[in-house]
């Protein structure tokens, strides 16, 4: 069981984005994520001022048994990556919806957020991949 | 039947447990038009004892001659302990440590040698080996490709004074992944890379500097110039160095300003004997921020359930069996027996021990030198200070006169004049403490003959 | 008790005398290159040095002294004959580029062995140079590539993988500048012949194989495989890190295989080494020849010599800085000579025998194989899913247990796609009594797991350390000694 908090958008790839009041978008990995992958070692979030296009992957977690890419759900610049990641990645798997977020992105285009799956289209591919 | 235990008895309680007539049985899942009849081509069995008359009347024809060729392959005093040691079952038959708690042997000295050849290199951390020296600087130019996360080039520039046959290597493992090499030339009265030569890249998108100390002909670098051009022009700095010659030479680490970004080679020097061309091990070693961008295991120490320390493979997240296809490189095997030789060998030898080797190398190699420019139709090529190899320039083509050497019981030098036309005649040499100053005249003898014969011829 | 570091043992101004040249010798090297401070090299005397590392070599586990049934890894015994006749001085001591007239036996030795390889593995050319499984897997993909590229057909770049394919397989793809596309294995083992068919086409520079796969399995339709990738253009690749399940039964290049690589270091008994050294000769077919990494050994009439770049000018190139390990290729020379043809056929057969009879004991004893209804090759598979969920004890608790029953564990979690997996090969040369005490270990700790799971969970117990936190390993970064 992970925690899918309903105000989120969600990737099926298991990244989350939130929209912020600033415009800019939010960046992590769910629950489900950090469970799959244990205790994370090291975090490599992109730095302020990369430009990113929808899809590329743009971070790095790592944890013991796997390192797996962060992919951007949206096109944009980086406004910032985690630095608190860079001494404690195990933020993200003890808080993955708030100090553990990734990366701030400013998107070119706000129907990129709106396209991710929301809350509930997440929780059920969750439930289909775990059969 | 060699090495399988099994008896009738065995067999048959074995097959009975399986439910199976016979070990035909077993294979009956494989479609019958793939089944091979018998194996014609290969020999009928040997038991031990004529195996091993087989193999000593094959090895008795390549009776022993002394040796003066380096060229990527040294011949040192190896400690008797070393091979006694590296022999033991224990190391010898023992696999990967994946079980790291049964191999805490294997991982411990894997640890000591990580500490040795990161000190010896000046740099932060060490892997746990990877090939060899060629295979080491193709790895070393992909991680620099890597780690250089600025330049978008792939551009490498190579010294031409760099091993040909590292050349080779690196253009037919490097060139797969769209690295481009640019060659840099060499001075042809000193034998050392023409730092000026650089100039006509500055400004331009370089992603890396291969550096190697000394260089092919043995010949001492401006390794300092050549790291802090590299640095000035958001270039890395990669040093392929020899690992005797370190005991006495400024390590890669604090070449220039910043010191070389990756260090890298091939270890034979260190405890492995010549064997006809390997296993040898290529060692690497990096500054602290590019860690995660090294290829090749890792060996960390840590703790165990008690709090004790125990040592284990790590960072494996970037390895082949977890990443995939984004691992930093496929290496799975690497070169462990090798290194469990070359941490004995240092252990054995410590650092005054390898400074004597490496010395003493070095002044044989120009006793050898000063000796064989004696000899008519010799002359020494370059004119710099040099490690422990040097190149001779023949008026006469190098090849029957390495035959006739050979002839006499002395393996030469290596004939370079394939791989540098423009030099003429050229043959490597090298003397390493190995050789006495009476082998030292035997070849300058020997030379003087074979010279002297095809000058008359 | 562990050992002291060799570095806790120094002290300063120590050394082993006898080993090196005495006479104090000035330092000939210009100023401006000299090494400012001596490297940190130990500083003890050869006893202690001797005594420190034979104790080490004491906290090993290894084929010589444990069961090592690691599957994929092929722990069989390493015949000390080889190491012996590997070693005569003649064959030590010669230098890789002395003239070819100095090496005419070792020149015949490597000969041979690559006709024998090529008789073994049915394939029309073998080179020898590549030092490991995966230079050789790079060796063969980058000759696809280049046989794709001598005939213009500039599009094939991707390389088709199982997903049950080992590590190295992707990843050497990439390395040579491929894209990976991996297809699904079905339930019984075998791959999807309608999942090839559909991503077939002329993208498809090949398909990299192991038969039997690393399910365990022999892949029962490799005809049918080949039509589908030699009929949509592509290149067969065999995998031969499992070729001792089929030595002498079975040549790759009877099932249509393009080019092989072997383990000599698995399927030749050439020494693991604690993680090598190995070596991954390649053979190919017909259509291959032109591009094999040299050098290779020619013979005319009773002379031998090198092949290189000017005999194969179409040569994918040089792997190495020599001419690969010949040490390890004279230790598989003199392994296959004391063999035979019909020892080499033998291998296969009392490989395949201990891993079905393992396994059917294993399967009576209660575990449940990944493929039941299947044969096992030389290695098979056992899930502890079952084992896990009920008594929360999983695989790699398992593994460690087994360690105190003085056994080294088998392969843990590969192939990835069966949960909580043991992969098992317990090779030729092991004895029934050997292969019993084995499956009575694992009935004594999974009853442990039914009542006692702290057994598994907090194992090993008897070990020079008990069980090793990974993630402060790679968290907290130790990767050298320092002095205080």
């Amino acid at each position: 069981m992970s925690n899918v908090p309903a105000d989120l958008r969600y990737l099926k790839s298991h990244e989350w984005a939130r929209l912020e009041a600033d415009g800019t978008i939010t960046i992590g990995i769910s629950d489900h994520a950090q469970q799959a992958l244990g205790d994370l070692v090291f975090v490599e979030a992109p730095e302020a001022g990369r430009r990113v296009r929808a899809g590329e992957a743009c971070a790095v977690v790592e944890s013991v048994k796997a390192a797996s890419d962060i992919y951007s759900p949206v096109s944009g610049e980086v406004v910032a990556g985690n630095a608190d990641l860079g001494g404690q990645p195990e933020l993200v798997n003890s808080d993955p919806y708030g100090a553990g977020w990734i990366m701030r992105i400013r998107p070119e285009d706000k129907t990129q957020f709106a396209a991710m799956l929301d809350a509930r289209a997440y929780q059920a591919a969750l439930a289909a991949e775990t059969h | 039947m060699p090495f399988i235990p099994h008896t009738e008895t065995d067999i048959r309680a074995m097959l009975a447990a399986i439910g199976a007539s016979d070990t035909e049985a077993l294979f009956d899942e494989i479609p019958a038009e793939f089944r091979t009849r018998g194996l014609d081509g290969v020999p009928a069995a040997l038991s031990e004892m004529e195996v091993g008359r087989l193999m000593s009347d094959l090895a008795a024809r390549d009776t022993r001659r002394l040796n003066f060729i380096g060229a990527g392959a040294y011949e040192h005093h190896i400690p008797s302990a070393v091979w006694a040691i590296v022999s033991r079952g224990e190391f010898y038959s023992a696999y990967t440590p994946y079980q790291a708690e049964a191999s805490q042997g294997t991982l411990q000295l894997l640890y000591e040698y990580q500490t040795m050849m990161a000190s010896l290199t000046g740099m932060d951390i060490s892997n746990a080996s990877l090939y060899d020296g060629a295979s080491g600087l193709a790895e070393a130019c992909l991680m620099a490709v890597r780690a250089n996360r600025k330049s978008k080039s792939q551009r490498i520039l190579l010294p031409v004074a760099l091993n040909p046959t590292y050349r080779s290597v690196l253009q037919a493992i490097a060139g797969n992944q769209r690295l481009a090499f640019d060659l840099v030339p060499y001075d042809p009265q000193g034998g050392q890379t023409v730092v000026a030569a650089l100039e006509k890249y500055n400004g331009q998108d370089i992603t890396a500097v291969v550096i190697q100390q000394p260089n092919f002909f043995g010949t001492l670098e401006d390794v300092d110039a050549v790291t802090d051009w590299a640095h000035a022009n958001g270039a890395l700095a990669i040093g392929a160095v020899n690992p005797t010659s370190l005991a006495v030479l400024k390590p890669p680490g604090q070449w220039g300003v910043r010191g070389a970004d990756i260090a890298c080679g091939d270890g034979q020097p260190l405890g492995v004997p010549l064997s006809s061309g390997g296993p040898y091990f290529g060692f690497m070693a990096t500054k602290s921020e590019h860690v995660r961008q090294m290829p090749g295991r890792i060996i960390g120490r840590t703790l165990d359930l008690d709090g004790k320390p125990g040592f284990t493979l790590t960072l494996q997240a970037r390895e082949q069996h977890i990443r995939r296809s984004k691992a930093t490189s496929n290496i799975c095997t690497n070169q462990g027996l090798l290194v469990t030789a070359a941490t004995i060998y240092m252990s054995i030898v410590g650092p005054k021990g390898l400074a004597q080797v490496a010395a003493t190398s070095m002044q044989r190699t120009q006793q050898l030198v000063d000796a064989l420019a004696r000899v008519p139709g010799v002359r020494l090529a370059f004119d710099r200070p040099r490690f422990h190899e040097a190149v001779l320039l023949l008026d006469r083509p190098v090849g029957p006169v390495l035959e006739a050497l050979a002839s006499r019981g002395i393996v030469g030098g290596y004939d370079i004049s394939a791989h540098y036309p423009s030099l003429g005649h050229g043959l490597l040499v090298c003397a390493t403490e190995t050789r006495t100053r009476a082998d030292i005249e035997t070849y300058a003898c020997a030379l003087g003959d074979v010279m002297k014969s095809a000058a008359a011829a | 008790m562990l050992e002291k570091l060799i570095f806790e043992h120094s002290a300063p101004g120590r050394s082993a005398d006898a080993q090196f040249p005495q006479a104090p010798v000035e330092s000939p090297v210009p100023t401006e290159l000299r090494r400012a401070a001596p490297p940190l090299l130990p500083e003890v005397s050869e006893l202690q040095a001797v005594r420190h590392f034979t104790r080490l070599s004491q906290l090993n586990f290894s084929i010589d002294t444990h069961f090592y049934p690691l599957g994929s890894c092929t722990m069989k015994y390493n015949p000390k004959a080889c190491n012996q006749y590997a070693m005569l001085p003649e064959l030590l001591g010669r230098h890789p580029l002395a003239p070819e007239s100095t090496g005419q036996g070792l020149l015949q030795c490597m000969y041979e062995l690559q006709e024998m390889l090529m008789e073994v593995t049915g394939m029309r050319g073998v080179s020898l140079t590549p030092m490991a499984g995966a230079q050789g897997e790079f060796a063969g993909v980058a000759m696809i590539r280049a046989y794709h590229k001598s005939r213009n057909d500039l599009a094939r770049n991707e390389i088709i993988v199982p997903d049950a394919a080992h590590g190295t397989n992707p990843a050497t793809a990439t390395m040579c500048g491929c894209t990976v596309r991996e297809i699904p294995s079905l339930p019984n083992g075998d791959i999807d012949l309608g999942a090839l068919q559909s991503v077939v086409g002329p993208q498809t520079a090949g398909i990299m194989l192991t038969n039997p796969s690393t399910l365990g399995v022999f892949e029962r339709r490799i005809r049918e495989v080949a039509q589908i990738v030699h009929g949509a253009g592509g290149l067969l690749y065999y995998d031969g890190a499992n070729l001792n399940a089929i030595l002498g039964k079975v040549r790759p290049g009877d099932m249509s295989f393009d080019v092989i690589h072997m383990n000599l270091h698995k399927t030749f008994s050439t020494p693991h080494g604690g993680g090598g050294p190995g070596s991954g000769a390649v053979g190919v077919s017909e259509t291959l020849l032109p591009f094999m990494p040299v050098p290779l050994v020619g013979r005319q009439g009773n002379t031998y010599r090198w092949l290189d770049e000017k005999d194969l000018p179409l040569t994918i190139g040089r792997l190495s800085s020599f001419m690969g390990n010949i040490g390890v290729l004279l230790r598989a020379y003199v392994y296959m000579r004391m063999l035979g043809r019909a020892g080499m056929q033998r291998v296969s057969e009392f490989a395949t025998l201990n891993a079905n009879y393992l396994m059917i004991k294993l399967r009576e004893a209660g575990f449940e194989l990944a493929y039941p209804e299947r044969r096992a090759g030389h290695e098979f598979i056992v899930t502890l899913r079952h084992e896990a969920r009920e008594y929360g004890t999983n695989a790699m608790d398992f593994a460690k247990r087994l360690l105190d029953y003085g056994f080294h564990a088998p392969t843990t979690y590969f192939p990835l796609l069966v949960p909580e997996c043991l992969l098992i090969e317990p090779t030729e040369t092991e004895a029934k009594e050997d292969l019993d005490a084995f499956v009575a270990a694992m009935i004594a700790i999974r009853q442990e797991a039914q009542s006692e799971p702290e057994k598994l969970k907090g194992a090993p117990w008897t070990l020079p350390v008990r069980r090793l936190d990974d993630v402060r390993a790679a968290k907290h970064l130790d990767l050298k000694w320092k002095a205080a």
